[in-house]
């Protein structure tokens, strides 16, 4: 479609002209005119939602709305052509299949070997086996090899070795899903756990004998401790719902030995409802302080992130000072239970504070044990009911916990929310489908790639330049203050403002330090070569021979080493609150019009979503804004030939 | 007076000092004329708190028992518990801290009697005198002249002595602009803008009345600042609203009939009890202890701290585009002009003009647009955030500057010289301090208590390399542009290091700054030693030549 307007959402006055495309995989806005192409890529799979607004006399507007919190605004000339983009965008970004998600077409042009080394990447094996386990308490059960007792759990599962195959499946059966207690965290030191399962369906009364034998089991795995922690994450008045439909939570009576605690973490629908409550502030044009304050103290979100870490450091605080092992459940035990094992879990191990740990980390509390990602997140086209950032709120976490701990984390803010990305794009075959069973049964492995590999591929933009392994906050257990630190939780503008630069910092400490330290390094690296070439200069001066070769080394190396100097200035943005600028005369200003602009350039990027560099420059830039130096790039920066005034939308 | 005749108890034993994130500590408590002095007894690490009596903005005290228990609330926002055994001497020592800490007279407070420890270098009281500044202005532009007419401090009581004015308005006309504006605060240059030649100026506002008075000098001065064909804006810090209201009081506002080259803009910018109380409230809502979330973020929508910031950085920035985006030269004021319009004025400098952004520089700026500007610091600066009287004239109108740099800087983290340090010591010194510079509501003031004869100036002490390299910015690469902030709500923060500064735990940040530091410490050293071997290098190699050669 030819003639579509895109609108800027901070200004109305700023549109590009361009045109539309459709392809089976993306929307692309390319705007007219500009020498570099400025381009707009979306994702199918990114599209939450579709709006058509009310014709106006411009013509008639779009509205969409990505699941990583982009919105693009489009006027479309002629209503028909609108029409049929609306109709073919409602079903692209609906699929039915699997085998309609990108990441079946998308082919990184890596060879099968390649894939193979990707998928390996993470081995949970390997995992559990870096915990200590199997040992003399815990062992690998092979109950459910054919998923027969638990079509939602792994087909390895470590439980405690007095737990005889009988007692499993007892206990299973007495559970909601069959999700019966299985090892998520041991810690060496003290031989303290956590474990995860679903509800008990106790009723009123119900019990069972396998069951109550399993917590046991899993109390004895932990000798040093004459008690075990069960902590059901709902909210009291959820868990005791349920008892009137056969489920509910543990009666304290017919355990031995357990304290059962209740932490008011809400469901996936207040969740969901929360999050779109904030994310309406988010689009607010202009809005006032008091609105957007007021807006999200109404949401409720933060409140809510602050009660999954809350529930998370009450675990690792059992766990790594009361030595006492903790059985975490929800009702089904895939959302909330998921949540707090995996905090609770960084918050114990330095390990999954590291770049692999964090991925291994996701694939073992989350994929392994069935996060129904499919649903939640809605990669094909469902009940939008189970739709709810659950996971998000984890990946939330993990930064408010960065911005208390800056140095315990080897990644940075944009890993985090280059994952949240690809939870959604569907680009890489990692998240898809509810369990373990279904993507064995799709052959994930063989069809697609791991967004691991991918990542890990690029690690050397995830890194968080403050880290480095021997610093105290690296070591042992994250202790953040517990309530009522209140005002320890922000609003992450980074990811639900993430495509309105103009919003963020336009000098990223991140970026500097870490063009810092890579200077660093080839610092290092060039005092290493003029040392040696100085004690052969040295010998050489008393054999008086080919001096000459080697001035011109040098000179290479001088030149080589200036333009490393030229790291400090990261483009800065023009851009203000036009709105509060009422007496600007119209006539004036045209350097701001062409100012904010959605581009991307994907030409040269195979992977269309996610250019890092350019995802992290702040793009706009005006021209009087420039440096006179003109070095005013970062030696990473790849968006040299775009244009000066734009900003880059991912 | 006897500063001994006020302390009826000097000294208290077995006195314990509670803080909040340190262990009590027990300790012998002191006082003195101008401080109460902590020290704990143990020998090993003997801790000791200096605190200066007029750092204390409230005191209050309990007992349980025999055991007294006094809660000291600072300037600073810190809050100190001391428990005293006795309560006689419980009661003496409240008693004397209440004293000692509202002295009325100016020249009993503790500048007049602080003897430096450190060597001066450079007497800050003359690092910035306006025929400096003239000097550099001088260099660009011959448009405007110095004048002496306030010299003895007698057309315009809260003015320098000496101005800057458009060099074709003589001093007699500025006399009649004198008289028709509030305080007698005539329009005078603010800032010059290299790149294009605008001004900025401010003032007081005109004293219209309901009769629409004009004044023709008025008129020409202000005219005089504009190119030919050029239109300029004049920024009313007040609404419209509130303009037309001054006119029943004699004040007013600039009729577009009277300068017809002139836009009026009205940027609402709240002043006095409203921010004094959105201080109070942010506070309050900082300390809360309770477990709510939505509780602290109601109480801080509720505080409008943050709502006040968005505004004087709007009306900032909007002063700063009219400059540089559309070339027109601007005119600030609001009613005295002391408060909201230096706020601005002083702003706009930091987004134009990169020397503002340097140490030096920003001093500068401190002491021209504030200092020098007449903000009556004594009066604004007299309790912060835990008084209890009510008085008229307190407000954080200086704090919500600072706060309003660190939101810029936050935006801008490696185009600043200094660093968040350096904002939150001059708040503290601007509320409580050893040095006279804060001192006084305006020049005239400070010239009667004789401060430069008689008291430290700030900048002797900051101005060492010692203390500055406490200050400096480690990330900075000198930036020679405009830095336009985002104000969107989104982008505005609390300023944890000043108001949650006594109630979080600020180790793991210090640590990263401590990083962030070594960092790029280890990257200049390296850089050091790569340049001085390549200089080895290329000698050896001349000489190599030479030998050649020869």
């Amino acid at each position: 479609v030819e003639n579509v307007r895109l609108l800027d959402r901070l200004s109305s006055r700023k549109a590009a002209l361009g045109t539309l495309y459709l392809t089976a995989t993306h929307v692309i806005f390319v705007e007219n005119g500009s020498e570099a192409r400025k381009e707009t890529w979306v994702l199918h799979s990114q599209i939450s939602s579709i709006e058509k607004q009310a014709t106006t006399a411009t013509g008639c507007p779009l509205l969409i709305r990505c699941k990583n919190f982009q919105v693009i605004q489009l006027v479309i000339p002629q209503e028909r052509d609108c029409h049929d983009v609306y109709i073919s965008l409602i079903r692209l970004a609906r699929p039915v299949k699997y085998e309609e998600l990108y990441c079946f077409s998308f082919n990184p042009k890596l060879d099968k070997e390649e894939r193979e080394q990707g998928w390996k990447l993470v081995d949970l094996t390997e995992e559990y086996n870096r915990m200590g386990v199997p040992n003399n308490y815990w062992q690998i059960s092979d109950v459910n090899r054919d998923y027969g007792v638990c079509d939602s759990y792994p087909t390895e599962v470590y439980v405690p070795k007095s737990a005889t195959a009988h007692i499993i499946v007892g206990s299973s059966k007495f559970r909601s899903r069959r999700r019966f207690p299985a090892l998520s965290y041991y810690c060496k030191d003290n031989n303290a756990s956590i474990c995860r399962s679903s509800q008990p369906l106790s009723g009123f009364s119900a019990r069972c004998l396998e069951d109550e034998q399993m917590l046991q089991a899993i109390r004895k795995a932990n000798p040093g401790s004459d008690f075990l922690y069960v902590v059901d994450t709902r909210p009291k008045l959820n868990a005791m719902a349920n008892r009137a439909a056969g489920k509910g939570y543990e009666n304290e009576d017919n355990y031995s030995n357990i304290k059962f605690q209740f932490i008011g973490i809400e469901n996936i629908h207040v969740m969901r409802n929360s999050l779109q409550k904030m994310l309406e502030v988010c689009e607010l044009k202009s809005p006032s302080m008091s609105d957007f304050l007021w807006g999200l103290e109404n949401s409720g979100w933060l409140k809510h992130i602050k009660a999954i870490m809350d529930a998370g450091i009450f675990i690792a605080k059992a766990v790594a000072e009361e030595g006492v092992s903790v059985l975490v459940h929800c009702s089904d035990g895939w959302d909330r239970t998921a949540q707090v094992c995996s905090v609770a879990s960084l918050l114990l191990d330095p390990y999954y504070r590291t770049m692999k740990g964090f991925m291994v980390l996701i694939e073992k509390d989350w994929v392994s044990f069935g996060h129904k990602f499919n649903h939640r997140y809605g990669n094909l086209d469902g009940d939008p009911k189970e739709i709810s950032p659950v996971i998000d709120q984890f990946i939330e976490g993990v930064w408010q916990l960065m911005e208390q701990f800056p140095c315990a984390f080897e990644f940075n803010e944009r890993f985090l929310i280059h994952i949240q990305h690809h939870i959604y794009s569907c680009q890489f075959g990692n998240f898809l489908c509810n369990s373990q069973k279904e993507r064995r049964e799709l052959k994930i492995q063989e069809r697609t790639y791991s967004l691991w590999a991918h990542l890990w591929k690029n690690r050397a933009d995830y890194l968080n330049p403050l880290y480095r392994p021997d610093h105290s906050q690296t070591q042992g257990t994250l202790r953040p203050q517990m309530a009522p630190c209140n005002f320890l939780y922000k609003f992450w503008s980074g990811m639900y403002n993430r495509f309105e630069k103009g919003l963020h910092p336009r000098q990223s400490v991140t970026d500097y330090l870490m063009a810092v330290k890579e200077e660093t390094q080839q610092l290092e690296e060039e005092l290493e070569v003029l040392r040696e070439r100085l004690m052969n200069l040295q010998k050489s001066q008393i054999n008086d021979n080919k001096v000459k070769s080697k001035r011109q080394d040098r000179s290479k190396e001088l030149g080589l080493s200036t333009s490393n100097n030229s790291l400090a200035n990261t483009p800065q943005e023009y851009s203000n609150d036009l709105k509060s600028f009422p007496s600007r005369s119209p006539s004036q200003g045209d350097e701001e019009d062409s100012a904010l602009i959605l581009t991307q350039d994907n030409l040269k990027s195979s992977d269309p979503d996610l250019s890092a560099n350019s995802d992290q420059e702040s793009g706009v830039e005006d021209l009087s804004c420039r440096s006179p130096s003109g070095g005013g790039c970062l030696p990473s920066e790849d968006s040299g030939k775009d244009s000066d005034e734009a900003v880059f939308l991912a | 007076m006897e500063f001994a005749e006020l302390i009826k108890t000097p000294r208290a034993d077995n006195v314990a000092l509670h803080r909040p994130f340190y262990p009590a500590v027990e300790g012998t408590l002191c006082l003195t004329g101008h401080h109460l002095i902590f020290s704990s007894r143990r020998q090993d690490n003997a801790e000791e708190l200096w605190l200066l009596h007029s750092n204390i903005d409230s005191i209050e005290k309990r007992f349980v028992g025999s055991l007294g228990t006094i809660i000291i609330k600072c300037k600073d926002l810190r809050i100190i518990q001391l428990d005293i055994p006795g309560m006689e001497e419980c009661l003496n020592i409240a008693s004397s801290i209440e004293a000692l800490s509202t002295l009325d007279s100016v020249t009993l407070m503790y500048p007049f009697f602080y003897r430096p420890m450190f060597e001066i270098v450079e007497d800050g009281w003359r690092s910035f005198l306006p025929d400096q500044e003239f000097e550099l202005l001088s260099s660009v532009t011959d448009e405007w002249r110095l004048s002496c007419i306030n010299k003895e401090f007698s057309v315009c009581p809260s003015y320098p002595p000496v101005v800057i004015v458009p060099k074709s308005i003589d001093d007699e006309a500025l006399r009649k602009v004198a008289m028709f504006r509030h305080g007698s605060r005539f329009p005078v240059l603010s800032y010059y803008h290299k790149k294009n030649g605008m001004v900025m100026m401010r003032s007081s506002q005109p004293l219209t009345g309901t009769n629409g008075r004009r004044c023709k000098e008025d008129e020409k001065l202000i005219n005089a600042t504009l190119r030919p064909g050029k239109r300029g804006y004049i920024i009313d810090t007040r609404s419209l609203n509130v303009a037309q209201q001054a006119r029943a009081k004699g004040g007013g506002f600039e009729q577009e009939a009277h300068y017809p080259q002139w836009r009026r803009i009205h940027k609402c910018i709240e002043r006095f009890n409203i921010l004094q109380e959105s201080l109070i409230k942010l506070v309050e809502a900082c300390n809360d202890q309770s477990h709510n979330m939505d509780r602290w973020l109601s109480k801080l929508e509720a505080s409008n701290w943050l709502t006040h910031i968005k505004e004087i950085l709007t009306a900032a920035c909007l002063a700063a585009q009219c400059i540089d985006r559309e070339g027109a030269s601007v005119l600030v004021h609001g009613t005295e002009g002391t408060d909201s319009t230096l706020q601005v004025t002083s702003l706009a400098q930091i987004i134009l003009d990169p020397r503002c952004r340097t140490i030096r520089g920003f001093e500068s700026l401190v002491v021209r647009e504030w200092l020098q500007a007449g903000h009556p610091f004594q009066q604004r600066c007299a309790q912060s955030a835990y008084s209890n009287s009510k008085q008229k004239w307190e407000a954080p109108v200086f704090l919500l500057f600072l706060d309003c740099v660190w939101q810029i800087l936050r935006q801008f983290p490696c185009s600043f010289e200094f660093n968040e340090q350096f904002l939150i010591m001059l708040f503290e010194h601007a509320y409580a301090s050893q040095f006279g510079t804060f001192l006084g509501n305006n020049e005239n003031e400070r010239f009667k208590l004789k401060l430069p004869q008689k008291t430290m100036s700030l900048w002797s002490w900051v101005n060492r390399s010692e203390e500055l390299s406490k200050f400096q910015n480690p990330l900075f690469e000198a930036n020679s542009l405009v830095i336009w902030p985002s104000v969107a709500p989104q982008s505005l923060q609390l300023w944890e290091g000043v108001f949650l500064r006594w109630n979080r735990p600020s180790k793991f940040l210090d640590e990263a700054q401590e990083e962030m530091i070594s960092i790029i410490r280890y990257n200049k050293e390296l850089q050091a030693k790569v340049n001085a071997l390549r200089r080895q290098l290329a000698e050896m190699e001349t000489d190599g030549r030479m030998q050649e050669n020869l």
